[in-house]
């Protein structure tokens, strides 16, 4: 399957576990959203252009706001961390694109650790912001950090589910391909 | 000239992220204040569509319910028929009147329309339900949403064609007058966005005798909603200290987790109460301004 196939169904996937599963969940603490689309983001090829991502992004962020009544909102939160992105895998691993071994970020093509750090900072990015515009009209500030600590937490436990329960089968760089 | 295409060039990554981020937050800004957006129309019939597909396979798991709470509406409705009443006095009779215009029968003020709830959540601070029912049912903004037992569920914001958004009483924008019932107490109903089970009764004032459990209906103000609905009933007393008013925490009659059939009644006399009301203060402005 080209990679193209691939992150098309895997953005219809992730979408509609989000909006009819996760959004759907009877509350665990009054607003705990437990929130998983934006691993889509996080799983793009190392290769895609960073215009590129920053489009897709919006239209990941736009999708789930249509579905959801709130047009702008995970679109700007999706729009930041697809803009952080390639600056944090720069800073994890120092490496040009064309050397990576693998395609796409994972736990096997980053190292369990440098995986970690990439996924929680991004995460953490995206729920402050997404809290912060929710927020911005009504609440008190402890209420926003114990927000932002709480989703945060719940994504990663998540995270980590989906990265053990599927491990991508991830072809490994060859000359030929 | 040349320096600005390199510039351009050079940030160019930058300025997309900075285009970008405007132009969601400018639409999400707009949303907040007008509850339009862009797109949303046509977005609306989109996920309207796959919302239906998915409502279907989750109505199963409710069916029980929702069969329960109408049976108990035919049930009180089965009981204001006609025929359940026995006129023992030979002086009062029922007859049919030939005249095919009634003009005691009075003019309708509000119409019924039911409608399915396709999607619906309660775990934001901003909840939105959306319905099978759009303008072409005759849907417009701003009619009110009632349950399928006829307790508030909340307001029509947005519509497309076939489908239409509308703002639960879990929003933390919603605001409905309301009364209670007892002793006629007028006030406001909105929600803090905490609990989904309770929303706030607001300005009533401390020298009102309220007591928990007290029924809170809708106002007979309202231009929206029909009077005297039933919205919950009060579960808390706290009185404000900074204010003459209480705050009152009510039990909403609906539970909005499971709610899936609701009717949207329209007010078929509000554009001329509206008309009224702008003539009347044109009115009075002008009276003021040839008095001064």
């Amino acid at each position: 399957m080209s990679d193209l196939v691939k992150n098309i169904f895997r953005l219809a996937i992730f979408i509609l576990v989000q909006v009819y599963v996760l959004h759907k969940i009877p509350s665990l603490h009054r607003f705990i959203i437990p929130y998983l689309y934006f691993l889509f983001i996080l799983w793009l090829p190392f290769s895609i252009t960073r215009i590129g991502l920053l489009l897709i992004a919006f239209v990941t962020g736009l999708t789930l706001d249509y579905f959801t009544t709130t047009p702008g909102l995970h679109a700007a939160a999706c729009v930041l961390i697809a803009y952080a992105r390639p600056f944090i895998i720069n800073l994890l691993i120092p490496k040009d694109t064309g050397e990576f071994n693998y395609r796409e970020p994972s736990p096997r093509a980053m190292g369990w650790a440098p995986y970690s750090v990439y996924v929680f900072v991004l995460t953490l990015m995206h729920h402050t912001y997404l809290t912060f515009l929710e927020w911005m009209q009504i609440g008190t500030f402890l209420g926003f950090l114990i927000k932002v600590a709480g989703t945060t937490g719940v994504s990663m436990l998540l995270i980590f589910t989906v990265e053990l329960l599927f491990p991508r089968k991830i072809k490994f760089r060859t000359n030929t391909a | 000239m040349r320096n600005i295409f390199l510039f351009i060039r050079r940030f160019f990554t930058l300025i997309v992220f900075i285009v970008l981020q405007v132009f969601a937050l400018w639409m999400l800004f707009k949303f907040n204040r007008l509850h339009q957006a862009t797109f949303l129309g046509v977005a609306n019939e989109v996920t309207g569509t796959i919302n239906t597909q998915i409502d279907k396979l989750d109505d199963y798991f409710h069916q029980g319910e929702e069969n329960r709470r109408l049976h108990k509406m035919n049930d009180s409705l089965m009981n204001l028929l006609q025929s359940n009443f026995d006129f023992p006095d030979t002086t009062e009779r029922l007859a049919t009147d030939t005249v095919r215009v009634d003009s005691s029968m009075g003019i309708r003020r509000y119409l019924w329309r039911p409608a399915k709830v396709v999607y619906n959540t309660i775990t934001s601070e901003k909840n939105f339900m959306q319905i099978n029912r759009g303008s072409r049912g005759g849907i417009r903004d701003d009619m009110a949403v009632l349950s399928s037992d006829w307790a508030v569920v909340g307001q029509v914001v947005n519509v497309s064609p076939n489908f239409s958004s509308v703002m639960t009483l879990l929003h933390v924008q919603s605001s409905v007058s309301a009364s209670l019932k007892r002793t006629g107490d007028a006030g406001t109903i909105r929600w803090d966005g905490k609990d989904p089970r309770f929303v706030l009764l607001e300005g009533i004032s401390k020298s009102a005798d309220v007591k928990t459990g007290d029924t809170v209906l809708t106002s007979r103000y309202s231009y929206n909603f029909p009077p005297d609905k039933l919205i919950g009933r009060v579960a808390n007393i706290t009185s404000d200290p900074a204010t003459g008013f209480f705050i009152l925490k009510i039990r909403t009659a609906v539970n909005f987790g499971n709610i899936q059939q609701v009717h949207v009644v329209e007010n078929l006399q509000r554009e001329e109460q509206l008309q009224l009301q702008k003539e009347t203060e044109r009115k009075v402005d002008q009276q003021k301004k040839t008095t001064n």
